[in-house]
Parts: C-alpha cells; structure tokens; sequence
C-alpha cells in the first residue's frame, strides 16, 4: 500500500468522523519517523469502521491523532463538522467528552489507587454534570450496563477485578459522559477468548444503547471482522485497502489483506497456514520504502511499485485498494518467489 | 502412545504454590507421555496452569513455598522433586525451552552470538571456533538473514520475529531432546507467527525432537500439534489426538473456547457464544467440577462429584465430563438448561 488518495471517502455530509491527509511524524534519533503518512478514513454516525494491521503500521498512532494526543503534524480531522486540529485550550476541551477512548491494557489504564466508582464519575466531575445525587445515579446505572453490580464495585479498586471486568470498568469511563465516538484501541487483545467474546458482545451492545460510533482498532483480523461495518488496512503508515467486511474477507483484492488472512491460523486440523507469502518483517517506517511501501514484503511487486506510489481506487462495489496489480476476485495470492 | 519407550512420563503431577491466602492449586493431578518426534500442544485460558505444568516439567520453580507431587520421568529418570542445581545437567542438552516473551528472555547487554555460544562452551567440549560456527549455522537454521553480521548485535537492534528466533537457536544450541515452547508466537504478529511456527516445525522434525507446546490459541493447537491437552483450572478436562479433539470433542469446556472465537468466516456483527463468568479460585476450587458454574451443560451431579478423566471411544481420548458433547446425556442436559433459561425469572 502505500497508498494515499480519497476515493474511499464518502460525502461529508453523511460522515461523524473525517480525516484527511492524516500525517504524523516523529523527531527520533537518526532521522523521523514515519508513524502516519497521508491516510484518509470516513465514519458515518452509527458505523463501526475496524482499523487493521501489524504492529507498527501506525494504527494506534492514528487513533490518537483523532483525539489530537498529540496533534496530527498535518491533515484534517474533521468531527460532527468541526475541524479538530484548529481548535485550541477549552474549546477543545469542550469536545473531549464527545471522543473517549478505550486502551488496550485495561489494568495500567485504570489508576490503582482510586475507587471504581470514582474513576467512572471522573468525566461528570470534571464537567460538573448535575448534582452529586445525580452523577451517583448515572455511575450506578452505567455500571450495571456493562453487566458490574454497582454496590459491589463502588468502593473496590481495580487491582480487586479480572482483566475482563477492569475492561468492562474502562467502558463504563468512556461511555458516561455520553460520547459520540469512541475509539477502541485493541481493547480485547489482552484478554483469554472466552472473555474477549464477553466484552466484544458488550460493545456491541453499548453501541445500540447508546447510539455510538466507533473507530476500532485492532490486530486479530476475526475480531475486525466481528465488530464492524466497514475495514481499513493499514500498513506502514499508509491505507491498502478499505471496504465492507464481507467483501474484504471473501475476496481481497490487496496482496496484503490476502496474506494477512492467509496467516490466521484456523482452529481446525489439517488447515496449517505456512505459505503466507509475506517475506520477512515490517520496514523501519524511519526509512520507508519507495513507491509502493508493502513491496519489499509482496510476491507480486513489479518495478513499478518501486516508482510510483499507488492512489487508491475503487475496484467493486464499495472496495477500495491501493495497489497497481491487485488480486481479481478469485485469484489466489501465489506464494513466495525467490 | 505405548508404554515404556516414552521420552517424557508425567504422572499426576502437582504443583501448588503456598501463598498468604493459602495453598493455590495451579496444576493438580495431570498426567501424560511423549515420545520422541512429537508434538503435544497444551491448551487453556490465562491461569489454567499450563505454563506451571511446563515450568515444573523444566524444574523452574521458584525454590521456596511450593508443593510438588507426582511422578516427572524423563527418559526413565525420575526428576519430579529435582532441585534446580540437579536440574542443571539436563536444561539445554536434555531439554530446552522457549519463552513467550523473546525481548525479556534474552540479555539486553549480551551480543546475540556470545547468547548462542555461551550455552555451547557450558554444555559441549569445543573450540571457540567451532562454537562460533555452530552458532552462526544455528542462525541459519532458524532462517535469520545474514547470520555472520547478526552475530554482533544486540537484541534491542531485531524485530521481535527475528528476536524469537534468536531464542529458538538459543535452545537448540546443545540438541535438546524435548523442547518447551510457552506461547512462542503470542507476542508477535500474525504473519510473523506463522513464519516462527513453520521454523519450530521444521527444526523439529530435522532432529526428531520431541516439542511441547503451550498456546491459548486453538488455531495454533490444529495446524501443529500431533496430540492436545486441554487445561482449565490446573486439571486436564480433555486430552486427545488432534483429529479427535476437533471432530469428536466430549468436553463442553473445549467446546465453548472453540465457540467463543471471532472466526473470519462468520458474517460482521455475529453474536459470539462467550463464556459466562471467570474460572475459579485455585485456592479453594470447587468440590464438583471446577468448570460447573460456567457450563451450558451443567446439571446438579456436576456441583457435587468431580467427574474422573474417563476414555472416550478412540483410543488415546479422555475427558473429564458427566453429560458430555455429542452424547444422549448431555443433549438431554443441554436441552434441559435451555428449557429452564426460557422461564422467565429462573435466572441460575
């Protein structure tokens, strides 16, 4: 991929959430990295767009850049018709309740010293949302939704839950002070399976109930596929491919995508995955590679993917692909040359 | 497997770990055999005991407040209570293993080739030239490009994927016999796994090792594993052929797990069979049996008797279950669940 462009983005009118030209960079020794380089992304209200990829190809970086921690070094963000990066000091803060997030590690994430129930009435706190009375009542109703029994939760802290249920606390944070968007960010991949389809099931839920839009972001590419509407896959600071899940999953059309689907292992016997491919590792993003940056690692690249970067494009219904010799539906990503 | 020619005899094995709140039973009556040119694979959640049970196998047990019993033979010898010093002969030309996470496992300030050749001085009587060489085909054989020049880097400088395969060579450096792979893959990225999977495969089967391998992802566990244990709360509750364990599973715990995984395959927004609840204390487990409170199988007899590991109808098979999978008893229990789930007001 390596692509940029904004074929893929849909009227803004309709979106919650668009980003333009996203690019973040990073001042490190030996030079800059190259975190994020021009991506776009639409979220329509009510949709959940899944954000896949390696670690390191910017994902994470990205999400963050939406909540402006820390501001994008350039690119548009714009949500509900605002444009973040220009806004400043409170009337930024004014829209942070709006945006919430969800980390990862759902134990660091939680401050160990304070009390469940004060850590999810933080957000009411701050914004001095009703009266004391109130903003009890709305922890304890918040808690009892992502399924804790407030009476015992309250007063413990987090040290005293599962992984699973500091998660559920987590979701209870972001959802109290009614956001718009929230961003998930790998907010299962620390979690045993049969409690990451606990909390997967939550999320869902807390999306009806609360009329959310969400930006998840995540590596498990069954679990992308679970929870959204519509994929991007990221790799190396760039977009490849962007799409329905159904489509992207069935038929990829980005070499990329193809590998990373062929390198899931699949829990049934005789269904080994080797031949991914995918030669190698991820580049340094300090040094990306020309062109096209999914080259160094795809059996199809030409000399033209060296040259020239590709734009992304449609190629079927509500598919998007950034490659200048993408997979036809059906055809088989061969495997490594030599 | 036949008796007598195993590599590996584990026989009711425990491990318990005296803590303030008491004595938590981590792993608690397992048994198994390997033989040389296996793979068993070692599945479970977090807290299943499925690394203590692999760490009691290697003798890396913390030395004070742990309980141990059973019987841990190793080509014969018995080494169930051997202390770490005793220990020290096998680890490395015996048995190696492989750490999840390949950053902490290795020595930050120790050049990759003084890692590998280290372990070849200690064990084996060579030249430093030869070790040297040893170590840089080593290399090779775990596929890490341009081995010479790697030789004199530190850690900090590789990805992950190639940091793991630095620790594989590690292991082998002195032929192990058996190697233990904990969660080998799970720190890395999916396309990287694979490839550190296939490297593991390959090496095994060059020097007809025999390879455990602890994972919590069943998707792993069918691809490359020959036999599975599955563990929850210190117990196996169902041990099988590969083969067997996927088309003809008994217990209603490797059922769920199964169930509760996102698969690519399914449409978006699928509603996922999770699991109800968390496993329980160790310190105290239930008398019944210990994934009671969590089953969709579960009737009364499961709270108060602890089912015995019972064989199932291919040789090999055993599982720990009163009203198993596929059976008419635990059709009938599920059935009967389900009935009472559609009352209103009988929430269990």
């Amino acid at each position: 991929m390596a692509g940029t462009g904004t074929a893929h983005l849909r009227p803004e009118t309709d979106a919650l959430l668009r980003v333009e030209d996203l690019v973040v960079e990073f001042r490190a020794r030996g030079g800059t990295v190259h975190a994020v380089s021009g991506i776009s992304l639409d979220i329509l209200a009510g949709e959940t767009l899944g954000l896949v990829g390696e670690s390191g190809c910017g994902k994470s970086t990205t999400g963050r850049a939406v909540m402006q921690l820390p501001r994008p070094t350039s690119g548009s963000v714009r949500f509900d018709g605002v444009e973040l990066t220009e806004l400043k000091g409170a009337a930024l803060r004014r829209r942070r309740p709006q945006l919430q997030m969800i980390f990862q590690d759902p134990i660091s994430s939680l401050n160990p010293r304070r009390r469940v129930g004060d850590i999810v009435a933080e957000g009411l706190d701050i914004w001095d949302v009703g009266d004391a009375e109130s903003r009890r009542a709305k922890v304890d109703e918040t808690l009892d939704a992502v399924g804790l029994d407030p009476d015992a939760a309250r007063g413990r802290r987090p040290h005293e839950f599962s992984g699973g249920q500091c998660q559920r606390i987590s979701i209870a944070r972001a959802v109290i002070t009614d956001p718009k968007l929230i961003i998930c960010d790998e907010p299962v991949s620390a979690l045993d399976v049969s409690v990451q389809a606990q909390i997967l099931n939550l999320l869902e839920e807390m999306k009806e109930r609360y009329d959310l839009t969400m930006l998840f972001i995540a590596h498990d590419l069954a679990v992308v596929k679970n929870v959204s509407d519509r994929v991007a896959v990221m790799y190396l600071g760039k977009l490849c491919e962007v799409g329905t899940p159904d489509v992207l999953f069935a038929q990829p059309a980005h070499p990329y995508t193809a590998a990373l689907l062929a390198s899931i292992p699949v829990p049934e016997p005789g269904a080994s995955a080797d031949d991914t491919g995918v030669l190698g590792e991820i580049p340094s993003n300090l040094d990306p590679p020309s062109g096209c940056r999914f080259r160094t690692r795809c059996p199809r690249a030409r000399e033209r993917c060296a040259e020239e970067e590709p734009q992304i494009r449609n190629v079927g219904p509500d598919q998007y692909v950034a490659c200048h010799f993408p997979l036809a539906p059906g055809e088989q990503l061969e495997s490594t040359p030599a | 497997m036949s008796g007598g020619e195993a590599l590996l005899e584990v026989t009711d094995v425990a491990t318990w770990f005296d803590t303030d709140r008491g004595l938590v039973h981590a792993v608690d009556g397992v048994s198994f055999e390997l033989e040389r040119g296996r793979t068993l694979g070692i599945v479970g959640e977090s807290g299943s005991g499925k690394t203590v049970l692999a760490r009691s196998i290697m003798g890396l047990l913390p030395k004070k407040d742990v309980v141990r019993r059973g019987s841990i033979r190793f080509e014969g010898v018995e080494i169930g209570q051997a202390t770490p010093k005793q220990m020290r002969k096998y680890w490395g030309t015996s048995m190696a293993m492989v750490f999840q996470d390949p950053m902490t496992a290795l020595n930050p300030v120790m050049k990759i080739g003084q890692q590998i050749t280290e372990s070849i001085n200690t064990h084996l009587d060579v030249t430093r030239a030869f070790a040297r060489e040893l170590a840089v085909s080593l290399l090779e054989s775990v596929r890490v490009p341009d081995p010479e020049r790697r030789m004199g880097e530190y850690p900090h400088q590789l990805s992950g994927g190639l940091r793991q395969r630095v620790c594989i060579a590690v292991a082998l450096a002195c032929g192990p016999q058996l190697l233990l792979a904990d969660e080998p893959t799970t720190a890395l990225d999916v396309t990287v796994q694979a490839q550190v999977l296939d490297v593991l495969e390959a090496q095994q089967r060059e020097r007809f090792m025999a390879l455990l391998l602890v994972t919590h992802d069943l998707g792993v566990v069918a691809g490359r594993t020959d036999e599975v244990l599955v563990m929850y709360a210190g117990q196996v509750v169902e041990k099988a052929s590969t083969a067997t364990l996927f088309s003809d599973m008994k217990m209603p715990y490797t059922e769920a797990l199964l169930e509760s995984i996102p698969k690519v395959t399914e449409p978006s927004h699928t509603r996922l069979a999770a699991i109800p609840g968390r496993p329980p204390d160790l310190v105290d487990p239930p008398q019944g049996c210990r994934f009671a409170a969590r089953c969709a199988y579960v009737q009364d007899r499961c709270h108060e008797e602890q089912p015995p590991l019972r064989p199932g109808l291919t040789p090999g098979h055993e599982f720990r279950c009163w009203f198993p999978v596929g059976t008419p008893e635990g059709a009938e229990a599920l059935a009967r669940n389900r009935a009472v789930a559609a009352t209103p007001g009988e929430a269990p």
